[in-house]
Order: structure tokens, then sequence, then C-alpha cells
């Protein structure tokens, strides 16, 4: 176990170069020179132009810029500065994660206790009216853009009932997430729900269920261990991605609700080519990644006792 | 049990990954009256806080609460007033001598001396310290040794700069600019305290200047709360308590806030909002002129785009965009279709004058006559190129490229053609790769004529970006700057512009207007020329 894990581990150590230099080669090969975009509609003395770029590294040939990068992350853990203002992107980064995990966090507790709650109930009851209930709410869920389920919610919970305030302050508080969390998980809800529906009544048919029932056990252990256990293993899988994707940021959500995120540090970053900025973000993203992967095959085991790692 | 042990595997890397999430509380009360604090909206600045270094609104409002200047732009007229001057003294206007007024202090209870002034100058202006707005000090005898074109510079400090007295210091221009003391109300002339060179990076943090309020805490990327300076020696102090500067990164979001009582002052109205502002905000919404010109540019670099009698084409173009019609649909009225090359926040004192007159007014028949004897648009097909991620443009560029169209009765005649980023915009232009005309924008540094014309249209000025060039405009510019009586400069001015009228150096399309927005708790809300809030004289009721 401990050996399968360290393998894992190490596995990450190329991916991680991989990836980082895809990123930062194809931010270098994106159009436009952020450095003259900073002086606006006017125009920027040679100079001062020439002077800026050579201070940020800008005028050396790719690959030197690369190692440059890569050899302050490793030994120095420096992710660079941003072109724009001069703030350190370990700073930026620092500011703009907690926020996207504490909403990353709420949107999968949402997704997870509703999603699973109603799978449940839909998957027990396959073919009835409650099943039926879950199925038309999910796909209406599924059906409605992002933008369109955060206006409604916004438009009726904060201007029309006044539950809510309509944007997150600067202080950020938990309560204030709730209804970003909701419009960023409802999507993924709508998906376990189906995954969990779909599995359970499969393996309420199956041979071990019969022998189950047969032997006199009762309901609850039934459903709760024999059936759910089984039954879990493709909504884990959901869901281990899922956390990759709700961490990436919400470019959406978060621009609704004005939450300062990662997801409207990417946008930002991509149309005013921050290189260092986006390779270092997503460079904390392939590590997300890889570690709830890693995270998901350790569950099945725990799942499923049958599969085991040497 | 063997579950058991992988269970307790993932629990605690579970644990590691939500440990890190935090949480944030408090919340801030605001009293009323003098006292009272008023939210406003911000975006996040793009440059460092440094005077010399910002050259955008964001930032500028910053500068704008706790610097101020030997001389200030009233907020109305936008005249130059003397703020900290006592008085700038020229015989011949190219040598200056500049007294500063006595007890002035910054906010940390630095004196303000003329060396506050000659040191932030030398430092604006030097190579090393790569400042934005460094050409400003391009005026000043000894700049070339400081800030060379190429190559390492040779001097610490400009020649023209000399410190004469605790309170008085010379400056020696390279050329004669009679207007040269009223272009000293812009930001980067601002002084600095010596914290700000000893300890940069504290300063930068936390920045300390000399105007009304002082920064009380400064969170970047999120919100900078300023708080009104009791001991600040001005006139002007500040009306309330203090301004918290929120960080929005939509302006849609900002104006939601506004609506739902959650912020004061919202200083951009985004343009899908223009028609609920009445409803929303009825007379709590303000929309006046600022110093900001659009227009079109032409590439006089490309052959095609530079042969004798093309005035004509170009002056036809002009006439066949209906100004009126696209301002009053499409942007509702923020902006003002354009009557020359400068602003009407000069008034009329100030040089702003109807030059273009018919050559600036919708006629179709006329525009394709002009369009027809000019040889025609070259190649048959024109490009208007833009950016297409900011200040959306695109609505603009189709509706000039279809009134152009219908004019000449050609559907071909002119199309759009977006620029994904605005990086890559500006590379392409300042790099003359344009095919055909580009939208360009000025918005002004200081309110005079000068800064209209010059950087735009001198040869082979900083903001040419189209290489316009006339020996004529060249000349009576210089006539201009050498001028030392301020009514003949500028109708020395106004002549280059009809100069530049003839040779429709590039087509004025509109001035572009301030607007915000504000709540019933806060009154007297204006906006300066530079369409930045004028925030000491906000009143929180």
């Amino acid at each position: 176990m401990g050996r399968y894990v360290a393998r894992r581990l190490l596995q990450m150590i190329p991916v991680f170069l991989g990836t980082t230099f895809l990123i930062f080669f194809m931010v270098y090969s994106l159009p436009g020179d952020p450095v003259l975009g900073l002086f606006g509609d006017k125009g920027a003395d040679p100079a001062t132009l020439a002077a800026k770029r050579h201070e940020l590294g800008l005028d050396l040939p790719i690959w030197q810029q690369y190692w440059n990068y890569m050899t302050n992350i490793i030994l120095h853990f420096d992710f660079g500065t941003q072109i724009r203002n001069g703030r350190p992107v370990t700073e930026v980064l620092g500011d703009a994660f907690p926020i996207t995990m504490q909403l990353a966090a709420l949107a999968f507790a949402f997704e997870l206790t509703f999603g699973i709650g109603l799978g449940i109930i839909a998957g027990l009851k396959a073919g009835r009216l409650a099943d039926n209930a879950v199925l038309i709410f999910t796909l209406l869920i599924m059906s409605i853009p992002v933008f369109v389920l955060g206006f409604i919610i916004k438009m009726v919970f904060a201007f029309q009932l006044g539950w809510i305030e309509p944007n997150v302050s600067t202080e950020q508080n938990w309560d204030e997430l709730i209804a970003p969390a909701i419009v960023l998980g409802g999507l993924s809800l709508a998906y376990v729900a189906r995954l969990t529906r779909t599995s359970m009544a499969e393996n309420l048919r199956a041979d071990y269920m019969r022998t189950a029932v047969a032997k006199g056990l009762p309901r609850r252990r039934v459903i709760g261990v024999h059936l759910m256990r089984n039954s879990m293993i493709p909504v884990v899988t959901f869901l281990g991605t899922d956390i990759g994707a709700l961490m990436g940021g919400a470019v959406v959500t978060e621009g609704i609700f004005n939450i300062k995120g990662v997801g409207g540090v990417i946008y930002e970053s991509i149309t005013r080519r921050e290189g260092s900025t986006l390779v270092g973000l997503v460079t904390i993203l392939v590590i997300v990644y890889l570690v709830t992967s890693l995270l998901i095959d350790l569950l099945y085991a725990v799942l499923d006792p049958r599969i085991r790692y040497a | 049990m063997r579950g058991a042990t992988h269970a307790k595997w993932a629990a605690l890397a579970t644990a590691v990954a939500l440990a890190a999430t935090a949480c944030g509380g408090g919340g801030d009360g605001g009293g009323g009256g003098a006292d009272g604090v008023v939210s406003s909206s911000w975006g996040d600045p793009q440059n460092p806080l440094e005077p010399a270094n910002t050259n955008e609104v964001q930032g500028g409002k910053v500068l704008s609460m706790i610097f101020r200047g030997l001389k200030q732009y009233d907020p109305k007229t936008g005249e130059a007033k003397d703020m900290l001057a006592e008085k700038i003294e020229t015989t011949d206007s190219t040598n200056f001598t500049v007294t500063v007024k006595d007890g002035w202090t910054f906010s940390n209870g630095e004196q303000v001396t003329a060396k506050s002034f000659v040191d932030a100058w030398n430092y604006g202006a030097h190579l090393k310290n790569n400042q934005k707005n460094a050409y400003f000090f391009g005026y000043i005898d000894g700049y070339d040794q400081v800030h060379p074109e190429k190559g390492a510079p040779t001097a610490e400090t400009m020649s023209g700069l000399k410190v004469t007295g605790p309170r008085t210091f010379t400056v020696k221009l390279t050329q004669k600019f009679s207007t040269f003391p009223d272009t000293l109300g812009y930001a980067a002339f601002s002084p600095l305290p010596q914290a700000f060179f000893t300890d940069h990076a504290a300063w930068l943090a936390k920045p300390v200047g000399n105007g009304p309020y002082t920064v009380d805490s400064y969170s970047r990327g999120s919100q900078m709360v300023l708080k009104k300076w009791d001991g600040y020696p001005g006139t002007d102090k500040a009306q309330n308590g203090g301004i918290t500067l929120k960080v929005y990164t939509d302006n849609n979001t900002a104006y939601t806030d506004l609506v739902a009582g959650n912020l004061d002052l919202v200083d951009d109205v985004p343009a899908s909002q223009l028609k609920n502002v009445s409803a929303d905000l009825g007379d709590r919404y303000i929309n006046t002129p600022a110093g900001i010109i659009q227009t079109l540019s032409f590439p006089f670099y490309d052959p095609a785009w530079n042969k004798p009698g093309q005035e004509k084409l170009r002056t036809g173009l002009s006439m066949a965009i209906n100004r009126d019609q696209i301002t009053e649909t499409i942007f509702q009225k923020t902006r003002t279709p354009a009557k020359d090359w400068t602003s009407p926040v000069l008034g009329a004192d100030g040089g702003y004058k109807e030059i273009c007159g018919s050559a600036c007014e919708y006629n179709p028949t006329e525009a394709k006559k002009l369009v027809a004897e000019g040889g025609g648009i070259p190649g048959g097909t024109m490009t208007i190129s833009y950016n297409a991620d900011t200040g959306s443009h695109k609505e603009w560029v189709d509706a000039v490229c279809n009134s152009i169209n219908n004019a000449l009765g050609n559907n071909k005649a002119c199309v759009g053609n977006p620029i994904g980023t605005f990086a890559d915009f500006r590379a392409q232009v300042s790099t003359q790769k344009m095919k055909g005309p580009f939208r360009a924008g000025w918005q002004m540094d200081y309110p005079l004529i000068q800064n209209f014309l010059q950087p735009l249209y001198f040869t082979n000025a900083s903001s040419n970006d189209g290489k316009y060039s006339d020996p004529e405009f060249d000349k009576l510019v210089n006539q201009a700057n050498a001028e030392t009586d301020t009514t003949k400069a500028v109708g020395l001015f106004q002549q280059a512009e009809e100069v530049l009228k003839g040779d429709m150096g590039a087509i004025p399309l509109w001035y572009q207007n301030g607007s915000a927005g504000y709540s019933d708790r806060v009154e007297n809300v204006t906006l300066n020329p530079f369409s930045v809030p004028v925030y000491d004289q906000i009143k929180v009721k």
C-alpha cells in the first residue's frame, strides 16, 4: 500500500514537468505583447519597454525562460511576478485559492448530500412517482445554463425576497457563499443523482442482493451496506474528478457573484497574457487533479475489498 | 480489516486538503455626516501605485486622493490652479523658477520641500525605475542622459532640475514650452516623501502622500480603505470620513450592489444597464463630458493609404458616419458626436472650437462624391480594426461600417476586423501592422489643447500610431509652444488643428462622457474632467 502510494507520487513528477512546459509554451505563443498592453491606448517609449522586458526576463529565448522559471519554482518556491503590477504570483494565488476552496467545499458538500440523497430515493423507487420527479428535476437543472441559474437565484432571493446579499462582500463569509455554491454545485448535483439512481436500480436486481434478502438480513443492512457500497463506485469516480473541476474555478459563477477566486484570475491571466500566473495556477490545479485521482483510487479499495494495491 | 487501513490513508489525505480552507469575518458600519464613510467601486490597479507609474483611471483614483501637486485642476472647469505652488516664474518659457508653499507636510509629518519634487521627478524619469509615465519628463533638460533611447543611462539625475533653496527649485527645458506650468497638475509630477526611496516595498504596501486622505489599509486585489487626514493643510479638505474602494471584477456586479444598497458610488455604469438607469437611480445618475476622444486613425505608413488627394477620401468617410444616430442608439447618449479633435472640457478659452464643421456632419451624398474623387477605398474594401476583449467596440465598429456602406451604396466597402486581445491589438498597432483604419482612443493627461494634438499628430510623436506627418502642423505646434501669451498659443494650436482638418489626419468620432451612479446615502457627487469622482467633496447624509 505504502509502495503503491509512493509510486503514484513519483509518477506525478513527469506529469508535472510536461504540463508546465505545455502551458508555458502555449502562453508564449499567444499573440500580443503583455508589456505593451500596460501602456493602454498611449504610445510607449521603446527604452522603457525594453527595460521592462529585460527586468521580467521576457527578452530571453523561450527555453531559457522556462529553465529560469522552473529552477525558481523548485529551488526557491518562487512562481515569479505578475507583469501588470509586479505582485508575486504566490501572493496572487494565496489570495485566490482560499476563497475558491471555500466555495468548492460548500458546493461539494451540497452536491454530495443532495445528489446522493435524491439518487437513493429515485433508485429505490425506480419507475415510480418519486423517481420520475427526480428525473424531471435533474433534467431541468442540466438544461439550464449556469449563468441563467445564477441570475435567477440572484433575482428571486436577493432582489425580490431579500434573503441574501446579491454579491459576496470583500470579507467573503461562509453564509454569503451559499447561493453561489448552490449555483456552482447544481449541475454536478444532477449528475450525481442520476448516477446514483442508475447504479442502485441496476444493483437492486443483482444476485448478491437476492442472496442477502434470502439470508434474512434486515433491510437496513441490505441497502446500507451491500447495495450502497457497490453502487458508490461510479459516483465516487465522478465526485473525484469534480473536485478538480470545482477547484479550477468557475469563471461564470465567480463573475456573477463577484468572488475573487481562481476562475477570475485564470480569465484575466489569459486575456492579459500573464504567463507566470497562468502556469502557476495550472501547476497547482494539476497537482490537485493528481492527488484527488489518487484518493479516488484508494477509496475504491475501501468500497470494494476485492480491489487491492500491492 | 484491510479496508480500514485504506480508509485511514484516504481520510488523512482528505483532512490535509480541507485544512487549508480559511474563514473570514467582520463587517463595517458607517456613521453619517462628516464622519460617514463612502464605499465606491474600484478595479485592481494595473501598475504599482507610484505616481509616475500610474497611467490608468483605477490607480489614478487613489493618487487623486492621497497626492496634491504644484497645480490642481479645477474639478468643474479643468483650469490649472496653484495648489502647492506659491509661484512659478519664467521670462523665456524655457527656464522656470518654482516656489513651493510653506506649511505643507506629508501625512507622516515630513515637510514637503523643493527636494521632495526634484527627487520624485528624477526617480520618475530614470530608466532603471521603469516608470510608465517617464516621457512626461522628456521636456526637461538632461532627460536624454537618464533615459536614453538606446543603451545605459549616463547620469543619475536630470541636469535641468536644480534645488536652489529649501522651497525653491529651477527647471530648465530643452525647448520653449509656455504652458509647461499647467501640465504640473498631472499625478506624475507629485512630490514624494523620503520613505518612498528608503523603504520602497513598505511604501508600495501602504502609500504615504500629501493629499486629503491617508491609506488606512490596502489588501491588494480586494479593497483599499482611505481615511480622512485631519491634519491636511490644504483648502480642499475631505467632506466625509473616508472612502472605501472595493474591487469589482465586473461592472454589472458593482451596479447590482449599488441598486441593492451595498455600495454608494459606481463610476462606470455598464452599457447594458443604461436603459434601466432612470428607473433604478432617478436623478442619482451623472453623465458629464470627460477629456476622452475616440477617433479612427489611418495607416499612413501603408503606401495604399498615403497617396496625394486621399484627404478627400478620408473626409468622405468622415461624412459617411452618422454620429448622432450611433451615439444615441448604441451609447444611449454617453458619447457626444465629435466636432473637433480636442474635447469640450477644455472650454472655449482652452481651445475647444467646432473646427471640424461640415466634415464631421453626416452627409451621404457629399460623402459618396468625395470618396470617389479621392480615388475610392484602396482595394475596394477596408477594415476597421479593434480589440474585441474590452470596451464593447464591436457594436459601434459594426454600426460605423454599416453607416459607411449605406452612404456609399456598397455592402462590401467596410467591415470590422476584431483582434482578440488588447495586448495583441496594441502590439499590431504600434509595430505598424495595420492594413486599414483602426480605432484610437485618447484620454487627456492634463486639460490643455496641446495634449490633444502634439502627442497624437506631431511627426513621430509617442502616440502617433498612424505615423501622420505634416510639416505645416509641426511648425505651428512648435510656434504655439514657444508663444508666451496663452491666448495666442491656443490660437496657434487651433491653426494647427485646421491643418489637421485639411488632411483629415484622423476621423473624430465622439467624445466619451464619464458616467456614475450613487446611492441615496450620499450627495454632492461629481466627476472631474478625467472622469474620476471628486471624492473629497462627497457628503454623507
